[in-house]
């Protein structure tokens, strides 16, 4: 099994740190803007950037939920699939969202995270925000506004982002299944 | 533990203790699902259902028919008391017909013991059971879990007493299986007439004594007495009956611990439970029913994922 480090713990903190200020220079003062991540491992990306903006904008009020997609899936039957927690205990009603996910593949899943964010109002306006863009893989018509890093693979390779909360480090590796 | 070990739910005493959990879970965020804004998700959209009640209900087809909505799949319901079974078509028939028209899921009801397990054999479609005579009531059993255990956080270890008529009582049947699986201690209470002969072999104790069973237990689940179904009489009047197995404030409020009082409903207030008891803060009646969507929803969705 080959692997190839895409961004080491250096790289990472650099990526997350440039991705926060990206988001500043849209958002400002994020006074109408929400963080959303998408279970399971979005969520992990979404505290991280939110503790970033908290630390540059001297603020503790940015808000930060998680989005379960698993009932809004396409392929549910398909493979087995455990739903996670939602918990988004604010309105999302005409404000700016930030779609918040590890890596971006297919599409399919940030397809279904629109659908089930659109359950809790009618947002504003929603951007999407990855850590890792697998370009040319789409399946469906999605686009990331942030990106953390692009990458070129193929669909027999795995990328595999770890997070310090979880797997005791920050890296993303691409992997040959 | 992803994945449900059985293809229909035809009663608890199929499912194995991770089954239980699985749908538990599950049916925990369905639960936030139905705490939002927009109650529904496309889940279930290419998915037809077919309820088939062939006794009466108003509970549980309520239920069950907002639980498939709310996945969003397609509902037909069918009632035997405008239907062609007055003409005498038999079950399999029946159903046999309605999965002609393309229908993935039967919920069914049906006033015999066993309906549900003989349909799973005859015909190819995914059976609930709602409801099989006095044998097996799966849902409702899994729903009183659900609620036990949003309110105690664990059914591990509690105590649960069931009082009333037992024998007549597919809930307490499908409680008794479902509530030892979670590993909770169970006990029965009711006019000894009332008590199935073989009820120790389910490794549940008969406590006779109304005051006694309610000491010793955590939650009490009251049953309605299903006058329906007693061909004989089993006490000398219901006014016996309430005042030697009815729950009253009086006796509720005198027990040294604050115990969860639970009914499956429909409830005959003033016989086996008073309007004061049914209405007060130890009561999760309304609960137990806001549960039941979600807990609904959890099976149908855990048995519409399953691979063939």
């Amino acid at each position: 099994m080959k692997t190839k480090i895409l961004l080491d713990k250096v790289l990472f903190d650099i990526t997350l740190k440039r991705m926060a200020h990206q988001l500043i220079e849209v958002h400002n003062d994020f006074s109408e803007t929400v963080i959303i991540g998408l279970q399971p491992r979005g969520i992990y990306l979404a505290r991280r950037i939110q503790n970033e903006l908290q630390g540059i904008l001297k603020t503790n009020s940015i808000l930060c939920g998680d989005l379960d997609i698993t009932f809004h899936r396409d392929d549910f039957r398909k493979k087995e699939l455990i739903p996670s927690r939602t918990n988004i205990d604010f309105v999302i009603e005409d404000k700016n969202v930030v779609l918040v996910d590890d890596v971006l593949f297919t599409g399919r899943t940030i397809r279904a995270g629109l659908d089930a964010l659109i359950d809790f109002g009618r947002p504003r306006d929603i951007e999407l925000m990855v850590l890792v863009d697998r370009r040319f893989s789409r399946n469906v018509p999605i686009q990331a506004k942030y990106t953390g890093i692009t990458v070129d693979s193929i669909s027999s390779q795995n990328v595999k982002v770890e997070w310090k909360e979880t797997d005791g480090k920050d890296k993303v590796t691409l992997v040959d299944k | 533990m992803s994945s449900l070990s059985v293809n229909h739910l035809l009663g608890i005493k199929q499912l194995s203790k991770s089954d239980i959990e699985l749908i538990l879970s599950t049916a925990k965020n369905f639960k936030e699902v139905l705490n939002r804004p927009i109650k529904k998700v496309p889940s279930l959209r290419d998915i037809t259902v077919a309820n088939l009640f062939f006794e009466n209900s108003t509970r549980t087809r309520l239920s069950f028919e907002l639980a498939q909505k709310r996945l969003s799949a397609d509902v037909v319901n069918f009632s035997a008391s405008n239907s062609s079974v007055k003409k005498g078509e038999t079950l399999v028939d029946t159903v046999n017909n309605i999965l002609a028209m393309k229908v993935d899921i039967l919920v069914m009801r049906h006033a015999s013991p066993g309906a549900a397990i003989f349909l799973s054999r005859k015909v190819n479609a995914k059976i609930i059971n709602a409801g099989d005579g006095a044998h097996e009531h799966p849902t409702q059993a899994l729903l009183d879990a659900f609620s036990i255990q949003e309110k105690l956080g664990t059914l591990k270890g509690k105590k649960v007493v069931i009082v009333g008529d037992i024998l007549h009582s597919r809930v307490a049947l499908s409680n008794i299986f479902c509530l030892q699986k979670l590993g909770a201690e169970v006990k029965v209470c009711g006019p000894q007439t009332l008590i199935p002969k073989y009820i120790s072999a389910l490794g549940v104790a008969v406590e006779p004594d109304l005051r006694k069973a309610l000491e010793w237990c955590d939650v009490a689940n009251m049953l309605r007495i299903q006058l329906e179904r007693q061909d004989i009489k089993y006490f000398p009047s219901l006014r016996e009956y309430t005042m030697m197995y009815g729950l009253n404030k009086e006796l509720l409020d005198s027990l040294s611990k604050k115990i969860i009082v639970m009914h499956p409903g429909p409830i005959n207030r003033g016989v086996e439970i008073t309007s004061d008891v049914a209405d007060s803060k130890q009561s999760i009646i309304l609960e137990q029913v806001e549960n039941g969507v979600a807990v609904r929803m959890a099976v149908m969705f855990l048995l519409a994922g399953r691979q063939n």
